[in-house]
């Protein structure tokens, strides 16, 4: 356990200056902000809307373009980001002689992966709250303030979190093993545009295939759909869910016999 | 013994690259680790490391299996492979303040280790930007950072200016001598080994030809006296009168087996009283070709 804990606060201190973890950071920071100077400039068209809908626009300018292509991509990117810091420096020959053993540096690895996009999807949540009642003080017309959807926002999100899940393990697996930058993203795009055609058009298996989830999540978040809604009630854990989450469980462990047993070159 | 191999192969695909190797490194050693490229040192090492999974033999380290022992043998061994591993986008201090966190070495470690290989001055530069030889000695730094029993180099000295290459042999020497260290040392350069090692094994298309001390290397290299004159006809005559046994002379130049210092002394000596000037007398190595030869010879 203190080799898995050493090997993530290392998995840290390397990526604090890379891209992979300021995607993080930037990522939530400017959609958000996206869609504050959206509502803040064409803040007439929104005036009239009740404040649940005004918040649920609002959401969905961030929750729109995530959950089609940008979650699937961003995934991608940070598998390949906290991988490719070794493949570049040549540094797994070495990660792999510390006295540390192989599952911990395995463990730690994917570990840091799951948080940055954790970190991403929190950060999305808190900057979208913050900037939509940033918006109510700024226009006072926008009556952000008199609706609350933190709790129903951080569902969302982290509904959309497990959905990532089966497509992380995948590119992790692939970006582990391949030390080229094309073959995981190719490999990895090319089927992200297969599961976001197969969930828009409702394909029926689609909740059975990882790069559709995120897509899928977004379709099945609301539990009740029939007749105008009140109140938003999500549903946080649907078939989907439960797919990515265990693709993402079996790929670790099936990573894990492959680390094990490989040749360090 | 410090590393104690018993059979070691190792293929990849159907290319034998590392042939039943059986080595012997003794505590307190230098041991050098001699072949050209190509002929399995990397590979070997990277077995000592438990980087690549034996085929056939066992590895003990410490007297203790490797396999089974992985981590406590890990825990006391400092290895540089290849090129240094290094992370581009981190200044050297950050390089090593990474690795201590991993081995759990105080910080102040980092510093000294710093000032022992001379970056100091460079510390806080991107590692990316270093020279090649300033690569290197960052790459020594992090393998002594947690002051191993064991170092582990695979051509250390790769890159460095002849300084650089004297002041790792000088602190290679210091580490065995002062503070009980076993050096395992790869090279392609039989001079460069016989400076400094008290051991060698020699390794060719992954056979090891010798092993051995370096004395008894000695015996089988013979280091010849190289000799150059005015009139190399004259001098070779002279020298054979003198029961000199000369093995080969041209216009240029000739030598005479190598015994001791003090009979290239007496060799220049008799040369001058004679009349024949003597523009240069040196000791020198047989190539590792040549001397590859001349182990196949005498087993």
């Amino acid at each position: 356990m203190k080799g898995f804990i050493l090997s993530f606060r290392s998995e840290f201190y390397k990526s604090r200056k890379t891209a992979g973890f300021w995607g993080a950071i930037l990522l939530p920071f400017f959609v958000s902000l996206m869609a504050l100077l959206i509502f803040y400039f064409k803040s007439e068209k929104f005036i009239t809307m009740p404040a649940m809908m005004l918040w649920v626009q609002f959401a969905l300018v961030a929750l729109g373009l995530m959950g089609t292509l940008l979650l699937p991509m961003y995934t991608i990117f940070v598998a390949y980001s906290v991988n490719n810091v070794e493949h570049k420096a040549d540094t797994w020959k070495t990660l792999f002689s510390l006295p540390i053993s192989r599952w911990s540096v395995y463990g730690a690895k994917f570990a840091y992966a799951v948080f940055l996009v954790l970190l991403c999807l929190t950060l999305f949540v808190l900057f979208t709250i913050t900037f939509g009642n940033l918006l109510s003080v700024l226009k006072p017309e926008l009556k952000f303030n008199t609706y609350h959807l933190e709790w129903e926002l951080t569902q969302v999100y982290f509904k959309l979190f497990l959905s990532s899940l089966g497509i992380l393990s995948i590119q992790f697996l692939m970006s582990l093993l391949w030390s080229d930058f094309i073959k995981p993203m190719g490999v990895g795009f090319i089927l992200t545009i297969v599961g976001v055609t197969a969930a828009s058009k409702g394909w029926e298996y689609s909740y059975a295939f990882p790069y559709a989830h995120p897509m899928v999540a977004l379709t099945t978040m609301f539990k009740n759909k029939k007749g105008p809604a009140q109140d938003i009630v999500i549903d946080v854990f649907t078939k989907d869910v439960f797919v990515a989450v265990a693709v993402s469980a079996v790929v670790f462990v099936v990573g894990y016999f492959i680390v094990q047993r490989k040749s360090v070159k | 013994m410090v590393i104690r191999t018993e059979g070691l192969s190792f293929s990849f695909g159907s290319q034998q690259v590392v042939k039943s190797l059986s080595l012997q490194v003794p505590e307190g050693s230098i041991y050098g680790f001699l072949g050209p490229n190509g002929a399995g040192k990397t590979t070997t090492i990277k077995m000592l490391l438990n980087l690549l999974q034996t085929d056939e033999g066992s590895i003990f380290v410490f007297e203790k299996e490797l396999q089974t022992n992985r981590i406590a043998i890990l825990s006391e061994i400092g290895s540089l492979i290849e090129q240094p591993a290094i992370y581009a986008h981190m200044s050297g201090r950050e390089n090593l303040l990474n690795r201590a966190m991993l081995l759990g070495v105080k910080d102040a470690r980092v510093d000294e280790m710093l000032a022992l290989v001379k970056l100091t001055n460079a510390a806080g530069k991107k590692a990316g930007q270093y020279s090649l030889g300033m690569k290197q000695r960052l790459g020594i730094a992090l393998a002594l950072l947690s002051d191993p029993k064991l170092l582990i180099l695979d051509e250390p000295t790769n890159g460095l200016d002849p300084n650089g290459i004297i002041e790792i042999r000088e602190l290679l020497v210091r580490l065995t001598r002062d503070h009980n260290k076993t050096v395992f040392i790869s090279s392609h350069l039989l001079a460069e080994i016989e400076r400094m090692a008290t051991h060698v094994g020699i390794i060719n298309n992954g056979e090891l030809l010798f092993q051995g001390s370096v004395k008894d290397l000695e015996a089988i290299s013979q280091p010849q006296v190289y000799v150059e004159t005015d009139n190399t006809v004259d001098a070779a005559n002279l020298l054979k009168r003198n029961n000199y046994e000369v093995v080969d002379i041209n216009h240029e130049n000739l030598t005479v087996p190598f015994t001791s210092k003090k009979q290239m002394g007496e060799i220049n000596a008799l040369l001058n009283q004679n009349g024949i000037t003597v523009f240069a007398i040196n000791k020198q190595h047989k190539d590792l070709e040549n001397l590859f030869l001349a182990i196949t010879k005498s087993n």
